[in-house]
């Protein structure tokens, strides 16, 4: 038996020009977003970038400098935490170390003069499969069993909204992968609006419908995870997301639904509908997992962008072998190749040719810093 | 390598561990269980009809006269000092509470200010309560043009007691409650207004329990001391007002009485503990651990 979809509908979370300034500083600034009711919704940013002050400003912990917010029709910015119809689960889970499990999944309920418990408190156990652990305290479960019950002590009470404050954040790895799936599956059974903050790229995209990718306090792309990672927007986007190549260039013309971005003295085609661009100055992207790697005197696909190139680096990692290829213009492109040939792999010094449709190319404004959000990556932390 | 010798090192680190043991137990060993055990035999000591001379026996009436005599006495040392612990509780409580989760870069300073005290001799402090409380003082007389105090005076009442008890036992409340309300995380009290309790509630139902341990820690540091203590009344109360320490005082030190002085003070420890024992059993302190 499991948890039936709650039966009112989800509301809209809107927040409207939110700032937060801390001592002179934004921590967020101006945001404006609707999050739409009953998605799994991702603030994605390195540490610092804002996304934990706003989930904190929605659950009421933390007073906005100026700004609204608002769940459906009903204005929340000046609720106390403790009437708002918002629930967290914390990065540390917050779990009351007095309390036993039972206790602590009944603790909003009995907290809002819910007369019967038992039968709530029990579906809930039995959705995050805990049933057998109702009467043990915090301190004698793991930490995978804590964070699901911190999922059921918040869930309980129906929110129109979830709050996940890096809810992974202590788990291991392979834990992380784990309760990443059962997360989704808990939040695909009871519907409720799920904000997911997290510095992990692969855990927003694993599990957000749509991703917000926040920076110095702003959204730099919103959109769904396979749209933000195959045509970001802004460099940070780019590189944050996964690895990139990037390569400074002109606009200079173009035939139909692509155009001719030439750097280097050499020409590429971008299709238009992926050109971020404001004027003709460009930044050329692609995705070393985009790029194949050819025999120098092999044939390319037509219409593909080509360029050639000496290996200078080979790192084997199983999945796929990642290369650094220096173009004529000395730059180093990163190329990744499945590991699908049964012939040899390149070697280092090799002389050969790389190639990527256009459809795979996008164009950044060339205003653009190529190197921002490169060092914002916290693997595993 | 033969079992003897894989087992010789875990063997020595033990002998070590109890050698560490030693200064510890011989000293509560020389200065507390043979001078209990002396103590107890004093108080079944049988009087020889001169002054301060007794000879051993097991004169168990010692114990009946020292009841009968001084159970006032008794009464009024545990209800002076269970007044001051709960008065200190309650002033200390709101103090470590904020030294602990409000007061931020101050805290250091204002737990120095807590221990200050200390350096001052405890007798020293009392005789200065004397001051303090006296007819003339402002206190006495901002409370008398009230008309707030009932004999017109605080020095030599039970009330001057209480408050030196008090006073001369609060760092004692404070340490304890602000070690359990420094180990509080914060997020607990982010949770519990998440979760829909009110301030007042989430205090009730989060920080409280919480809290258990250093009340528990803080009201036996203060009770048991305050219990036993004398220069507070001796300084403070008047004939009146004298708590059992005195009486045990009087009976060593004056009336060289050294059986009834041996058997009040092992009524007051037996009463301690019983009381304490009780104490802990209620307030369940070790769910928490």
């Amino acid at each position: 038996m499991s948890e039936p979809r709650r039966a009112t509908p989800v509301e809209d979370l809107n927040l409207v020009k939110l700032s937060k300034i801390y001592g002179g500083l934004a921590a967020v600034d101006d945001l404006t977003l609707t999050i739409p009711g009953g998605s799994f919704f991702a603030l994605l940013g390195p540490s610092g970038c804002g996304k934990t002050t706003t989930l904190r400003m929605v659950a009421g912990l933390e007073n906005p400098t100026s700004g609204q917010m608002f769940v459906g029709a009903q204005e929340i910015t000046d609720l106390k935490a403790y009437k708002r119809p918002v629930n967290t689960v914390f990065q540390s889970y917050a779990l009351f170390p007095h309390l036993d499990i039972f206790e602590n999944v009944a603790f909003g309920l009995r907290r809002r003069g819910v007369k019967d418990v038992t039968g709530p408190v029990e579906r809930m156990l039995d959705l995050v499969e805990l049933t057998s652990m109702a009467r043990r305290k915090p301190g004698q479960l793991s930490g995978g069993q804590q964070q699901r019950v911190a999922v059921a002590r918040a869930l309980i009470n129906e929110p129109d909204v979830l709050l996940l404050d890096e809810p992974l954040g202590a788990l291991d790895l392979k834990l992380r992968r784990q309760m990443q799936i059962e997360l989704k599956r808990i939040q695909v059974e009871v519907g409720t609006t799920f904000v997911h903050v997290t510095h992990d790229q692969e855990e927003a995209m694993t599990m957000a419908d749509t991703i917000a990718v926040m920076n110095q306090g702003r959204i730099e792309q919103l959109g769904a995870p396979t749209q933000i990672y195959e045509n970001p927007a802004t460099a940070f986007v780019a590189n944050f997301l996964g690895q990139c190549n990037l390569v400074p260039g002109q606009i200079t013309g173009g035939d139909g639904d692509n155009a001719v971005l030439s750097a280097n003295g050499f020409n590429f085609s971008v299709p238009r509908s992926r050109i971020h661009a404001a004027g003709s100055s460009a930044i050329l992207g692609v995705r070393p997992e985009k790029i194949t790697m050819y025999w120098a005197d092999e044939p390319l696909p037509a219409g593909h962008n080509r360029l050639e190139g000496t290996v200078t680096d080979v790192s084997f990692t199983g999945v796929s072998t990642q290369y650094l290829v220096k173009v004529p213009w000395g730059q180093e492109l990163v190329v990744f190749e499945q590991n699908l040939s049964l012939e040899e792999l390149s070697r280092r010094g090799e002389h050969v040719q790389i190639g990527w449709a256009p459809g795979h190319t996008f164009a950044l404004d060339g205003a653009e810093d190529i190197t921002a959000g490169m060092g914002s990556h916290v693997v595993g932390a | 390598m033969t079992i003897a010798a894989a087992v010789g090192p875990a063997r020595r680190r033990a002998r070590i561990a109890y050698l560490l043991l030693l200064p510890g137990i011989a000293w509560l060993a020389i200065f507390f269980i043979i001078p209990l055990i002396s103590l107890f035999f004093t108080s079944l000591q049988v009087s020889t009809g001169s002054s301060g001379k007794y000879k051993a026996g097991f004169n168990w009436r010692n114990y009946v006269e020292a009841l009968s005599e001084y159970w006032e006495f008794f009464l009024r040392a545990l209800i002076y000092a269970g007044f001051a612990t709960v008065l200190a509780l309650v002033i200390a409580y709101p103090l470590a509470y904020f030294i602990a989760l409000k007061a931020g870069r101050w805290r250091a300073l204002m737990l120095v200010l807590v221990v200050a005290p200390f350096f001052a001799s405890f007798l020293l402090r009392t005789y200065a309560w004397k001051t303090i409380l006296a007819d003339d003082a402002v206190i006495t007389q901002t409370l008398n043009a009230l008309h707030l105090l009932p004999d017109g005076r605080i020095l030599n009442t039970s009330i001057a007691v209480i408050a030196g008890l008090t006073y001369n036992f609060l760092p004692f409340m404070i340490l304890p409650l602000y070690a359990a309300l420094d180990k509080i995380d914060p997020r607990l009290i982010e949770a519990g207004s998440d979760l829909y309790a009110s301030p007042f509630t989430t205090f009730r139902k989060v920080t409280w329990p919480l809290s258990m341990p250093g009340v528990v820690a803080g009201t036996l540091l203060t009770f048991i001391p305050a219990a036993g203590d004398y220069i507070n009344a001796e300084l403070l109360g008047s004939t009146k007002d004298k708590m059992i320490g005195n009486a045990i005082q009087t009976n060593f030190i004056e009336f060289r009485d050294y059986p009834m002085a041996s058997a009040l003070s092992f009524i007051l420890m037996a009463s301690i503990l019983i009381i304490v024992t009780v104490y802990i059993r209620r307030a369940g302190t070790e769910e928490l651990v």
